[in-house]
């Protein structure tokens, strides 16, 4: 309850605080004042003073500047005007001749209550939970990144603890509620908050700005279409890979420049591994168990990157899929790998070297079987922009040149024994089924060569590249 | 004192399940802990003799009240220096 009268919130440390100290013995001497601070009971001298150092008053009356002057009335307040502005002073308390050797006018600093990590902690302590999550206690000589790794929570690397005031702070990145479920998650098909996605989030170092993006790849993994379960509990290497587009690529820290496939990049490397973690964590996929990887691959880790949309020289990737805006797309993608090509400098030449590249996938004498992402370097892509070929020409081009006769790919042609079953000997067979192969466009200005991402089974069978946009 | 929150689907329970039950006491650490129940400690002198003895380590820690679960302070000093603990439960 706070007292009637004039209330003011100050701290010593803001400037504009001690400037108004004479105004304040003022309204001390000409009625009900009482000050609260959040850094120095003694300070103003000779004045009735709250140690706010705790900041609940401050967290209460959500003051966000000091000093905040405040009129109550019968416990309530009634009138508020924050850093010091004579006119309002004088009109909120009705004494005029107010601080006659002041400015008119200062601006207030920053409350120490919404300072960043503090007011996610004041929230945690004063405010209702709004967390639903088991709460795990510690002991104070436990250390918390082990604990972490004795109950399973992690990938192999160290995580980060997911204290509460972590986890509202991540909340923070969200217009989302808490409460609201994202997604049902294999294999246990586990309906997921927004909150659970937030612990894993921080777990996996993400910023609270990252978790938007964090949410739609969850989203898009879980959906029927992407089939995460398989992608999980197949032998082959495969794993969700995320690109990104859209502006919320770059507003978030993004990498899709030099290195953009590789390490180094926070936003990247959290938000392909909060994905990861969500269906280890959420959804019980781990390996050994439901996962069954013969042999892996480290985008198990995290497989996360954005496009460089600047230098393309086709439409984004997520346009070219039917979705505006930020977006991703997800790929089960089973691999990297590159294709040199350092002579070619016309479109026809360097679309046959990317072919020899696109055979092999899964392998050259399969066709149909799988996708693939094909992941264009800067100066790749120059050649195709000076010809002026557009994405639907190079796609033309590329299916012309893997499309085969049959009987080339059936068992046993070639002396291998792997290939096509009897019954296609007769048509032609393309290397990839319509819209199975995805071109994006990323990485540094120097380097001729670009990188195919070789898919996992393909389409209703097996998982569908699935495009979702990314909300707030 | 750290507390986390769980980031699984909290479908198991958080705390870890007991190891078996040792073949034999050779070369382990025994715990013997007194939940501060009346009589306890006359149980846990007895077998402490016993223990000691066979040529076995044994560590004392007391709960500060049989009325409350063992902090988790106390749990884990326990977990961390002991292979097997003993509870005397009753009076």
């Amino acid at each position: 309850m706070l007292p009637d009268g004039w209330v003011v919130v100050l701290k010593r440390d803001c400037p504009t605080c001690t400037l108004v100290e004479p105004v304040l013995h003022q309204l001390a001497a000409a009625g009900e004042l009482t000050v609260y601070s959040q850094d120095d009971p003694g300070f103003p001298a000779g004045l009735p003073v709250v140690d706010d150092r705790e900041l609940e008053t401050s967290w209460r009356l959500k003051v966000d500047t000091v000093p905040t002057l405040l009129r109550v009335e019968d416990g309530t307040e009634v009138a508020r005007t924050v850093g010091w502005l004579r006119s309002s002073w004088e009109e909120l308390t009705g004494v005029t001749g107010l601080g006659p050797d002041l400015p008119d006018h200062r601006p207030g600093c920053g409350s120490r209550s919404v300072e960043w990590g503090v007011e996610q902690e004041l929230d945690r302590r004063y405010g209702e939970r709004v967390l639903t999550s088991r709460t795990v206690e510690l002991a104070d000589l436990e250390d918390e990144h082990e604990a972490a790794y004795a109950r399973g929570w992690t990938d192999g690397l160290p995580v980060v603890p997911p204290t509460e005031a972590r986890v509202l702070a991540m909340l923070t990145g969200t217009s989302r509620a808490p409460d609201e479920v994202v997604a049902v998650v294999p294999p246990d098909l586990v309906p997921c908050t927004v909150e659970k996605i937030a612990v894993n989030a921080v777990l996996a170092g993400c910023l609270p700005e990252h978790l938007p993006v964090v949410l739609a790849a969850v989203e898009a993994a879980c959906t029927d279409a992407f089939n995460v379960h398989g992608v999980l509990a197949t032998t082959m290497p495969a794993t969700p890979v995320v690109v990104v587009n859209g502006p919320i690529a770059k507003a978030v820290g993004m990498n899709s420049g030099m290195n953009a496939l590789g390490q180094g990049n926070r936003a990247n490397a959290t938000i392909g591994r909060a994905l990861q973690l969500v269906v280890r964590n959420v959804g019980g996929g781990r390996p050994g168990e439901v996962d069954r990887g013969t042999q892996g691959q480290p985008g198990k880790y995290t497989a996360c990157f954005a496009e460089d949309e600047d230098g393309s020289p086709f439409d984004p990737l997520s346009v070219s899929r039917g979705v505006e805006g930020s977006a991703l797309t997800l790929f089960a993608g089973c691999g990297w790998w590159p294709v040199v090509d350092q002579l070619s400098r016309t479109p026809e030449s360097l679309a046959r070297s990317l072919a020899t590249g696109l055979r092999g996938v899964g392998h050259p004498k399969l066709a149909i079987v799988f996708d693939a992402l094909l992941v264009l370097s800067p100066e790749h892509g120059r050649v195709f922009r000076e010809a002026g070929w557009d994405r639907a020409r190079l796609l033309a081009e590329l299916d012309g040149l893997l499309t085969v006769p049959g009987a080339e790919l059936s068992r046993g042609v070639d002396g291998i024994a792997e290939g096509m079953p009897p019954g296609f000997e007769a048509v032609p067979l393309p290397k990839f089924r319509p819209g199975g192969l995805l071109i994006a466009h990323a990485g540094g200005a120097a380097g001729l060569f670009s990188t195919i991402v070789p898919g996992w089974v393909s389409g209703a069978g097996g998982s569908e590249p699935t495009t979702v946009p990314i909300g707030a | 004192m750290p507390v986390l929150l769980d980031p699984t689907s909290e479908r198991v329970p958080a705390t870890r399940t007991l190891n078996p039950r040792p073949a034999s006491l050779d070369g382990l650490t025994v715990g013997l802990l007194d939940i501060s129940k009346a009589r306890g400690d006359v149980l846990l002198d007895r077998l402490e003799t016993r223990l000691v003895a066979d040529g076995v380590t044994v560590r004392r820690y007391t709960k500060p009240t049989f009325a409350k679960p063992a902090p988790v302070d106390l749990r884990h000093e326990i977990a961390v220096q002991c292979e097997v603990v003993i509870e005397a439960l009753a009076d």
